[in-house]
C-alpha cells in the first residue's frame, strides 16, 4: 500500500524545507560553529520565565480567550500606540496566535479563495509561499537583487499584478538578507496597494531588530490600517523562540474572520506563554535594548570580516542575518555551504532555500557569540584559501559532487 | 565611553581596532578613552575570572560586617584605608545599613581567615566589632553565573 497517495496534492506540491539535508551533516562533527540557526543565542529574559513559573505555581493553566488574553492584548496595544502612534482595539483588533507562523497560515486562509494571487517578494522566510499554497493560492514572486539590496522595486510589483491579486506579502526586515524598507520605498507600495485595492500582509517580526533608525510599521502610514493585517511577535526581540506566542492585528472583521479558524484549530495561545509575553512588554524593555545593542555590535565585526575575506556583503539594516554572495566561487550556495560544513564545520543556509533569487548567496547568523564569529570568519577565510588553490579535501570533493 | 568600559568589563582586553569596528567609531577614539581611563584611574585593571571550586586550590572567602568608630573630619575613610592595605583583604566596601563596614577577605582556609580576624582586623584602633560569614559555595559572581547546564540548545539549522 503506497501511503503517500492518501495524502493531499496540495500538501504533496509542497516542498520541504531547504535546509534539512544540514540537520543530517551537522551531526557528523562535534565541532559545528553554526551560523545556521534564525534564532537568538541569549536565553528568554529571567523575569520573563520567572512571570511565567509563577503563573504556573498559582494554578494558571485553562483555556484563554480565544482571541487570547486581554491583558495581553492591552499590552500589545499600548506597545504598538507607543512606537508607531497607531492604536488597535484591544477588544476586536487583535488576536494573540502561536507566533508568527500560525498569524500568517490563519491570515492567508482567512483572506484567500482558491486561485487568488499573493504577491511574494524573494528571498524571503521559507513559510510564506507554502501558507499561500495552502489556503488555496497562488504565490507571485518578485525577484530581489542585491543591485537594489533586496528591496523589492515598486515597478516589479506592478508588472505582477492581475485581476486575481489579493494581497501583497512583505517582511521587512528581512529574513534572510538583513534588507529594510524605508519609509518612502513603504509609500510607494502603500500607493500600489491602495491603487489596485490589495490587502498587505506585513511580518514584522524583526521590527525591532533595525539599527540605522528606528523601524517603519506599514500599518502606520496613511490609509494603510484599513488594508494592513500586521503579525508580530516576541520570538526575536525577546528572545522567545520557543514559547510560540505572537499577534495580528488589523481590520475586526478580518481579525475575527482569523480568530475563527483560529478558534477551531489551535483554540487559544499557550497561556502560560501569554503571562510572559506580558511580563516582556510591561519590564523588559532593557533586557530588550541590551540585546540589540549586542546584535548591532556583532553585525558591525561580522560585515567587516566577511568583506575582508572576500565574501560581498552589503550591510543589513535589520535583522540579525548577513548574506553575502559566493557567486565568485563557482559553486552553488547548496554545494558551497555543504563543502564549508564538511571541510571546516561552520554550518550557515544555502541561499536558494529562501527563493530562487537566493541563489548564490548564503545566509549567515550573526546572532552568535563575538569569539565564535571570531572563529568562523577565520575558519570561512581558511576554506576559502583552500577552495581557491584546489586543496579541499577527498571528503568535501566527493559532497560536492554528490549535490 | 560607556560602551567602550562595558566591553572591555565583560571581555577583558579587546583589540581597540575590534571596538571601534563594534561601535562605528575611530580607532583614534577609542585609543584616547582607553588611556584617559587607565590615568585616570577608571579603568583599574584587566583580570580573568576563576572558579577556584572546580580546581585542587583551597581558597576560603568570608564577608565580615565591621562596626567603627568614625573619625572627626574623615569619617570611615582613614579606618578603611588602614584595613584596605592587609593582603588577605580582598575587598572593602562602606556600607549602609546594621554594619558600617563589609570586609571580604580571602585566605587558604577557615583558621587563616579566623586568626585574621582575631589578630589583625579586630584590635584595629576604632573597630568596635566583627561577624564573620564563610562562603559556602559561590553561585554567581561578577555577573556571571556558575552553572553546568549547556547554555547553547538551539538546533544547528532553522530557518
Amino acid at each position: 500500500m503506497a501511503q503517500e497517495s492518501f495524502i493531499s496534492r496540495t500538501v504533496a506540491s509542497i516542498p520541504p524545507s531547504g535546509i534539512r539535508e544540514f540537520f543530517d551533516l551537522v551531526t557528523t562533527r562535534d565541532d559545528v560553529i553554526s551560523l545556521g540557526v534564525g534564532e537568538p543565542d541569549f536565553a528568554t529574559p529571567w523575569k520573563i520565565c520567572d512571570a511565567a513559573i509563577e503563573a504556573l505555581r498559582r494554578g494558571v493553566t485553562s483555556y484563554t480567550s480565544n482571541y487570547g488574553l486581554l491583558e495581553l492584548r492591552e499590552a500589545i496595544a499600548e506597545d504598538i500606540s507607543k512606537r508607531y502612534a497607531l492604536r488597535y482595539d484591544p477588544g476586536s483588533e487583535i488576536l494573540v496566535t502561536a507566533g508568527v507562523s500560525e498569524g500568517m497560515d490563519v491570515a492567508m486562509r482567512a483572506i484567500l479563495n482558491s486561485g487568488d494571487e499573493v504577491i511574494v517578494p524573494e528571498p524571503c522566510y521559507v513559510s510564506y509561499k507554502p501558507c499561500v499554497v495552502l489556503a488555496g493560492g497562488r504565490p507571485v514572486v518578485v525577484s530581489t537583487s542585491a543591485d537594489d539590496d533586496f528591496r523589492p522595486q515598486s515597478s516589479q510589483v506592478r508588472e505582477v499584478i492581475t485581476a486575481r491579486t489579493k494581497a501583497l506579502l512583505i517582511g521587512y526586515p528581512n529574513n534572510p538578507t538583513g534588507a529594510v524598507l524605508s519609509r518612502s520605498a513603504l509609500l510607494q507600495l502603500a500607493e500600489i496597494a491602495e491603487e489596485h485595492n490589495l490587502l498587505v500582509v506585513a511580518d514584522e517580526i524583526y521590527g525591532h531588530l533595525t539599527y540605522d533608525g528606528p523601524h517603519t510599521c506599514f500599518a502606520s502610514l496613511p490609509d494603510m490600517k484599513p488594508r494592513t493585517i500586521l503579525l508580530n511577535g516576541f520570538s526575536k526581540a525577546y528572545a522567545m523562540t520557543g514559547w510560540r506566542v505572537g499577534y495580528a492585528c488589523g481590520p475586526a472583521p478580518i481579525i475575527e474572520a482569523m480568530m475563527r479558524i483560529h478558534s477551531y484549530t489551535a483554540l487559544c495561545s499557550s497561556v502560560l506563554a501569554q503571562v510572559g509575553a506580558v511580563e516582556a512588554l510591561h519590564n523588559c524593555e532593557a533586557e530588550m535594548a541590551r540585546m540589540i545593542a549586542q546584535y548591532d555590535q556583532r553585525r558591525r565585526l561580522f560585515i567587516k570580516g566577511l568583506n575582508e575575506i572576500g565574501l560581498t556583503c552589503c550591510q543589513p539594516q535589520g535583522t540579525f542575518y548577513a548574506f553575502p554572495s559566493i557567486k565568485h566561487t563557482s559553486l552553488t550556495s547548496r554545494e558551497f555551504c555543504r563543502a564549508l560544513l564538511i571541510e571546516e564545520g561552520v554550518a550557515t543556509v544555502p541561499g536558494d532555500a529562501f527563493g530562487q533569487c537566493g541563489e548564490g548567496y548564503i545566509r549567515c547568523t550573526y546572532a552568535t557569540g563575538m569569539d565564535q564569529l571570531k572563529e568562523a570568519l577565520s575558519r570561512m577565510e581558511r576554506f576559502l584559501s583552500k577552495l581557491h588553490r584546489d586543496q579541499l579535501s577527498d571528503d568535501t570533493r566527493s559532497a560536492i559532487s554528490v549535490s | 565611553m560607556q560602551q567602550i568600559l562595558e566591553i572591555l568589563e565583560q571581555e577583558g582586553p579587546v583589540d581597540p581596532q575590534e571596538i571601534a569596528t563594534r561601535l562605528n567609531r575611530p580607532l583614534e577614539e577609542v585609543q584616547a578613552v582607553v588611556q584617559q581611563a587607565e590615568q585616570q584611574g577608571i579603568l583599574l585593571g584587566y583580570r580573568a575570572l576563576i572558579n577556584w571550586e572546580k580546581t585542587d586550590t583551597e581558597k576560603v572567602y568570608a564577608f565580615i560586617s565591621v562596626e567603627a568608630t568614625p573619625e572627626h573630619n574623615r569619617g570611615f575613610d582613614a579606618i578603611a584605608d588602614y584595613i584596605s592595605r592587609f593582603e588577605e583583604v580582598h575587598a572593602l566596601y562602606l556600607m549602609s545599613g546594621l554594619s558600617d563596614l563589609t570586609v571580604v577577605v580571602e585566605g587558604d582556609d577557615f583558621r587563616e581567615i579566623a586568626r585574621f580576624v582575631s589578630e589583625k582586623l579586630a584590635p584595629v584602633p576604632g573597630v568596635r566589632s566583627t561577624a564573620t560569614s564563610f562562603v559556602l559555595k559561590t553561585y554567581k559572581t561578577e555577573g556571571k553565573t556558575i552553572s553546568q547546564e549547556p547554555t547553547d540548545q538551539r538546533l544547528a539549522v532553522s530557518p
